[in-house]
């Protein structure tokens, strides 16, 4: 920049006149800051916001798939949905799923991180070993463990000599699609622990260490509290990705909902009255009372955090 | 225990000796390991044995037999070569349109001021809630009357709105000091220069890391392809893959090749970036700072 026209000193003193006063900078800020956000608005609106207004009018209606000639129904829709006993089943079926899933893989992801960090050799080995799984698409890893889970043909049984009816048992099918998750998903958690294990600074671990904490200390008082963020986080994100679960549940059964009908999720229940039996009100309809339930869960986890952060204050 | 001292002083990199802990660490390390990995090396062993011999009864490790049928057969019978590039052109498109769009987003609720930023950004964070498999059926008659069903389009832009992508980037770059930008406005450069300039080069390793996450996510993609198209020339490799079971009756051989084929890709570049991607989650704030 050379400063030595008039122009160009002047120039900037205009500028931060110009800018100073309230509306101008605002002007100035919608022109820069609405085209920075504008490209991923519009996509956000044609593919997040309108199908979700789209989905409240069609569950108002009883359109079939192709969207035309649907007559308004008021609430009808969602009266039926009341009474039905499949909806609930498959709700159901995602809590139980959840209820399993959380807890463990936020466990299992912790002590896998701590293992990984603390080996000092061949760290990219394990990082290696303990993501793998989640680098295989979802139908990829349900086929394998249904093969794995397969009673005559398959190792689980084998190796533990079992005789276990894993995927046609009603009480065992989701559980395999359980220990599936387990295995194909934790990579993704271990590897958030890892960063923030990472993240600690390694003064504390000193500084605790002159003051003669052992290993057992330094896991209670450091380690432990410093990752109760990423804790968080770790089950938010699980808690929003299980309650989806579709994938894994319907390619270890084939696409069928399981035997009598045990891994049905609530997911593939709205697919399948949208896209088998062609309700597309109705299955918007039990799509919309799904989002609202979510809606409910990431609500309900903001405000215990902020009741957590004014404790905390 | 001996090699150590005996290594050359210039090959070792400051490594300390074993000591009893890391033996006992290293031993779960590998036991644990030995539990992840066992079920890839059983797909491997399978996708080698020949039909006939994949199911038997008892099963067993290895092959008798060792034969390459199996993948033969994939590439004979499949579109396995179309699925593959199908997936490719759908998870590149995705990954260059969700970094451009997110990272200008996520910049400009950070950074810059505009009317309803604040409305726009709860929004976007409800957003958060909505996905294909919470909306699927509304989503897919949207599209259908975009008339994208069955196109290249109709796969690659719904997935191209990640709100989640969003907010990373958006912590991040509220991360980065101030001073740094307003050296270069007193300088004279434009918001955009100053984004593409300073914020782009230093947030490498945040975008790398939603770079690849959402290549990953991409790739993977199996409910919303499904939805989307019927059309086994516009599949890509997890659809394709779930059809092979269906069409030619269970296949085991072949489907775990087709399986490991399907995988293969991201864990390359999973072999090739871990690096970057652990420093790249860690400065994300992904890490939860």
């Amino acid at each position: 920049m050379t400063t030595t026209t008039p122009q160009a000193v002047l120039a900037p003193t205009r500028a931060r006149t110009a800018a100073d006063s309230p509306t101008a900078r605002r002007r100035q800020g919608f022109q820069h800051g609405g085209w920075f956000v504008a490209p991923f608005l519009v996509l956000f609106a044609l593919f997040v916001i309108w199908p979700l207004l789209r989905g409240v009018y069609l569950s108002l209606t009883d359109a079939n798939i192709s969207g035309d000639g649907a007559g308004f129904v008021g609430l009808d829709n969602y009266r039926e949905a009341l009474h039905d006993q499949l909806m609930w089943d498959a709700l159901g079926h995602s809590a139980y799923f959840t209820l399993l899933v959380v807890p463990c893989i936020t466990v299992l992801a912790l002590l896998l991180a701590l293992l990984a960090h603390h080996i000092e050799r061949g760290k990219w080995l394990w990082r290696l070993c303990f993501f793998i799984p989640f680098l295989l698409p979802s139908t990829v890893a349900g086929n394998l463990w249904q093969w794995l889970f397969n009673p005559g043909t398959g190792m689980v049984n084998y190796l533990f000599g079992l005789d276990t009816p894993w995927l046609t048992g009603t009480s065992y099918a989701m559980l395999a699609v359980v220990i599936t998750t387990l295995w194909w998903t934790v990579g993704f958690s271990f590897l958030l622990y890892l960063a923030a294990l990472q993240n600690i600074p390694a003064h504390l671990y000193e500084a605790a260490e002159l003051d003669g904490a052992n290993v057992w200390h330094r896991m209670v008082h450091i380690t432990l509290p410093m990752l109760r963020n990423i804790t968080g986080l770790v089950i938010a994100l699980q808690i929003l990705a299980s309650l989806q679960v579709f994938d894994q549940a319907v390619v270890m059964q084939d696409f069928g909902p399981g035997p009598e009908g045990s891994t049905r999720t609530f997911v593939q229940y709205t697919l399948e009255e949208g896209f088998t039996s062609y309700r597309v009100g109705y299955a918007s309809a039990i799509s919309i009372i799904f989002f609202v339930i979510i809606a409910a869960v990431a609500l309900a986890r903001m405000w215990l955090l902020r009741n957590r952060e004014e404790d905390a204050r | 225990m001996t090699a150590d001292t005996a290594q050359a002083p210039v090959k070792s990199r400051t490594r300390k000796p074993w000591s009893p802990s890391q033996v006992v660490l290293t031993l779960i390390g590998v036991a644990v390991s030995a539990v992840f990995l066992a079920p890839l090396a059983w797909a491997l062993f399978t996708s080698l044995k020949s039909e006939t011999e994949a199911v038997e009864v008892p099963a067993h490790w290895l092959p008798e037999d060792w034969t390459g049928q199996a993948w033969k057969a994939l590439f004979a019978t499949g579109n396995i070569t179309d699925w593959f590039v199908n997936s490719l052109v759908v998870s590149i498109c995705v990954t260059v349109v969700v970094l451009l769009v997110s990272a200008l987003a996520g910049y400009g609720f950070a950074r810059t001021e505009f009317r309803g930023k604040a409305f726009l950004m709860g929004t976007v964070m409800a957003g958060l809630m909505v996905s294909p498999a919470v909306l699927g059926v509304p989503l897919f008659t949207t599209v259908q009357q975009m008339g994208m069903v069955d196109t290249y389009w109709g796969m690659i832009l719904p997935q191209c709105a990640p709100a989640a992508m969003v907010y990373i980037l958006y912590k991040f770059f509220q991360g980065i000091p101030k001073e740094l930008e307003e050296a270069a406005f007193i300088d004279g450069a434009g918001r955009w220069r100053v984004f593409f300039t300073i914020i782009v080069p230093l947030s490498r390793p945040s975008l790398s890391a939603v770079g690849i996450f959402t290549f990953i996510a991409s790739w993977n993609n199996f409910l919303w392809p499904y939805m989307v198209t019927n059309n086994p020339d516009l599949m890509t490799m997890p659809n394709g893959i779930a059809t092979v079971m269906n069409s030619y009756g269970i296949q085991w051989a072949q489907l775990m090749a087709g399986g490991l084929m399907a995988g293969l890709p991201l864990i390359v570049v999973f072999v090739f970036f871990q690096r970057q991607i652990v420093s790249g989650v860690a400065h994300t704030g992904l890490a939860g700072q």
